[in-house]
């Protein structure tokens, strides 16, 4: 950027707003760039000069700068993952990460700390807020298609960051130590033991040991303060660097509308950085109301002798058990959210026709066949759901056979049978393209995942029975 | 100031020698004068063969830090004294907190030492006398006095610990869990 060089005599000007003598040398040797730059000129200086800014572009296509484009879900969530290090560290000061003492180093952060059970709060908050919203930002990208080149492996850096938030959360959930805490991280567990072959001893590496208990709290103290936020950090600044180097994030369009090599570009400052700044503001005061007004859930102190009723996973894997509930564990724990990853990991690397990369839902056919495929799955996912729990029942019907069978193989071949059947009848349609089928079948999966998760969360009572669990 | 010369490598240098600049990826050409080939070539291997015993240690040392360890020998006692054997009724549920297990007497006089951990996904299992069974509260599983199961999700019986019953006591090794598909009047114990 040529323009952003200044010359000396201009540069001492533009500081000559710090003291002179010795402290004003102090001052400009800190601060290079003008704290309050005034000229454009100045302002594209400072965006290089200052490390905080440079992290930002220079200068960024006008069109990406609408709110509807991004939503600025992106941004968000690099706030929300500040909140948390900062909140999480002075949680760290008082929490103590065994046993018998945990509970009550949570009980006296709420009770006798000034402010802790505000900041253990807003930590709580921040972190189910941003698994919500990173789901809500890959959304986002992949309808906007923001995964095509050169775009393609930054979906896969932003699916193993979704990854590390999930496994934040999961770990964190523990630290407690409560009934709800306790019991969620036994049944989450409890899943492994159902992959084969190495189930077993998965489990054990997981909670250190067969049972809840020491161990697993070090161990998940350990991954949750340490590996998992390094990871996350790190990750972040490869997503974010190559966004940069992707010149930005995709730039919108309307369907039809051809894609423009040379969009125009206006000032990162003020432009993008007025606009983040008061995202930010929002979303912290948003999150810092609301912990204000609801504290964090601590119940009951973990009694390894009695189960609640009923024992439910954390809610971002409500799905899963859900899923649990109705078919064979080896299907319903390793096959059909291992296929469902690999699926997403397949996403970007599939050959398409055309790149439509910026247009909401790929095109207005597209739009139309989203729009079917999450009314398809919504209704047919808690008719099947009704269909398992109350007419089916496998070992009536095929009492012979072993369950592996009856709710393992065959529902799972005679589902992905039926989905093969209709994608290559919707492809057979004139003109419909991979992107849109892509699209469609998307959405379909989401929204039966979402569904699932809906059902587990609140419509599951006593004895996993169905029924209104209330909020 | 004085202006610099555009950032990045130096001119190269004539008298230099040919070469000299090239990034050194793999086994270099010797230079004139320099060690033999087949030295060169060796210590290049040799660095390398080190390089890869560090990456193994290294992945040992995390691999291992983060084994599971056995049940923890200072908060549970491995072998539980439950008693002399005619304390236990027969067709009777003792339960034994500290040692996460039932001791089982069954209808005959055996014994049985039942894990209290639930197949489906490990919720502690009570006894509930009034059913005759145990009854998982998580996703309503339930097993019989022998562990099998009578209800599903669970898909198999309750594990079992071993059981030594030694001048009429009866102890439990709680150190290691036995799975079983299904209760086997083998697995019980007589006096
Ligand atoms: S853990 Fe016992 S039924 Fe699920």
């Amino acid at each position: 950027m040529p323009e952003a060089r200044v010359p000396e005599s201009r540069r001492a000007d533009a500081i000559g707003q710090g003291p002179s003598g010795l402290a004003g040398r102090v001052w400009r040797s800190i601060v290079r760039a003008p704290l309050a730059p005034r000229t454009d000129q100045e302002r594209k200086w400072a965006m290089v000069q200052n490390f905080v800014l440079h992290f930002r572009p220079v200068r960024v296509p006008v069109k990406t700068l609408a709110y509807t484009h991004t939503l600025g879900l992106g941004g968000m969530s690099l706030v929300l993952v500040m909140v948390l290090i900062g909140t999480g560290v002075l949680l760290m000061f008082g929490y103590e990460p065994a046993p018998g003492r945990a509970y009550d180093s949570v009980q006296a952060l709420e009770t006798v700390t000034t402010f802790g059970g505000f900041v253990r709060g807003v930590h709580h908050w921040s972190a189910n807020a941003l698994i919500l919203i990173a789901v809500l930002h890959l959304l986002r990208v992949f309808f906007t298609s923001g995964f095509h080149a050169p775009r393609q492996f930054n979906w896969v850096i932003g699916l193993g960051l979704l990854a590390c938030i999930a496994a934040s959360n999961f770990t964190g959930y523990l630290l407690p130590w409560d009934q709800r805490s306790f019991w969620a991280i036994t049944i989450t567990t409890g899943m492994l033991s159902y992959v084969p072959l190495i189930g077993g001893w998965l489990q054990q590496v997981a909670r250190g040991g067969p049972d809840i208990g020491r161990a697993t709290l070090i161990i998940f103290y350990t991954l949750h303060t340490t590996v998992v936020p390094v990871l996350i950090l790190g990750l972040a600044a490869l997503h974010f660097w190559r966004i940069r180097k992707a010149r930005g994030v995709v730039v919108p369009r309307a369907p039809g509308e051809a894609h423009d090599p040379q969009p125009e570009r206006v000032l990162g400052l003020p432009f993008l950085l007025m606009r983040e700044f008061v995202v930010a503001l929002v979303l912290v005061a948003g999150v810092f109301t609301f912990a204000a007004l609801v504290a964090a859930p601590l119940g009951e102190v973990a009694n390894p002798g009695m189960s609640p009723n009923p024992a439910k996973a954390p809610w971002y894997f409500m799905g899963l058990q859900e899923l649990l509930l109705h078919f064979h564990p080896v299907f319903a724990v390793l096959i059909v959210p291992g296929a469902a990853v690999l699926l997403l990991l397949a996403i970007p690397y599939l050959r398409y026709e055309d790149d439509p990369s910026g247009i909401w839902f790929v095109s207005n056919r597209g739009r139309l066949m989203a729009r079917r495929a999450a009314m398809a799955a919504l209704l047919l996912t808690p008719l099947l759901i009704a269909l398992d729990e109350w007419v089916l029942d496998a070992s009536k019907l095929l009492p012979t056979l072993p369950g592996f069978v009856t709710v393992g193989v065959l529902p799972v071949t005679v589902l992905t049978v039926l989905a093969w059947v209709t994608w290559k009848r919707e492809r057979a349609r004139p003109g419909a393209t991979r992107n849109e089928m892509v699209l469609a079948g998307f959405v379909f999966g989401g929204v039966t995942f979402a569904v699932l998760t809906v059902v587990g969360v609140w419509f599951r009572v006593g004895g996993m029975a169905l029924g209104w669990a209330g909020w | 100031m004085t202006r610099r010369p555009k950032r990045g490598r130096k001119p190269p240098d004539p008298s230099a020698p040919a070469g000299a600049d090239r990034a050194r990826t793999g086994p270099p050409d010797p230079p004139e004068g320099g060690p033999p080939p087949s030295r060169r070539a060796f210590l290049w291997k040799a660095w390398l063969g080190l390089a890869g015993l560090a990456v193994i240690e290294l992945i040992w040392v995390v691999v291992d830090s983060l084994r599971p360890r056995r049940r923890d020998v200072a908060t549970a006692d491995v072998v539980v004294v439950a008693g002399p054997v005619d304390h236990f009724a027969p067709a009777s549920v003792t339960a034994f907190p500290a040692g996460r297990f039932y001791l089982v007497r069954t209808e005959e006089g055996g014994f049985l030492a039942v894990s209290r951990a639930c197949t489906h996904l490990g919720c502690t299992v009570p006894w509930s006398s009034e059913e005759y069974r145990f009854v998982c509260p998580c996703h309503g599983s339930a097993f019989d006095l022998h562990g099998d199961v009578v209800n599903p999700p669970a898909p198999r019986a309750l594990d079992l610990f071993e059981v030594r019953i030694e001048n009429h006591i009866v102890k439990v090794n709680t150190a290691n869990v036995r799975r079983r598909r299904a209760f086997d009047p083998q697995q019980v114990t007589w006096a």
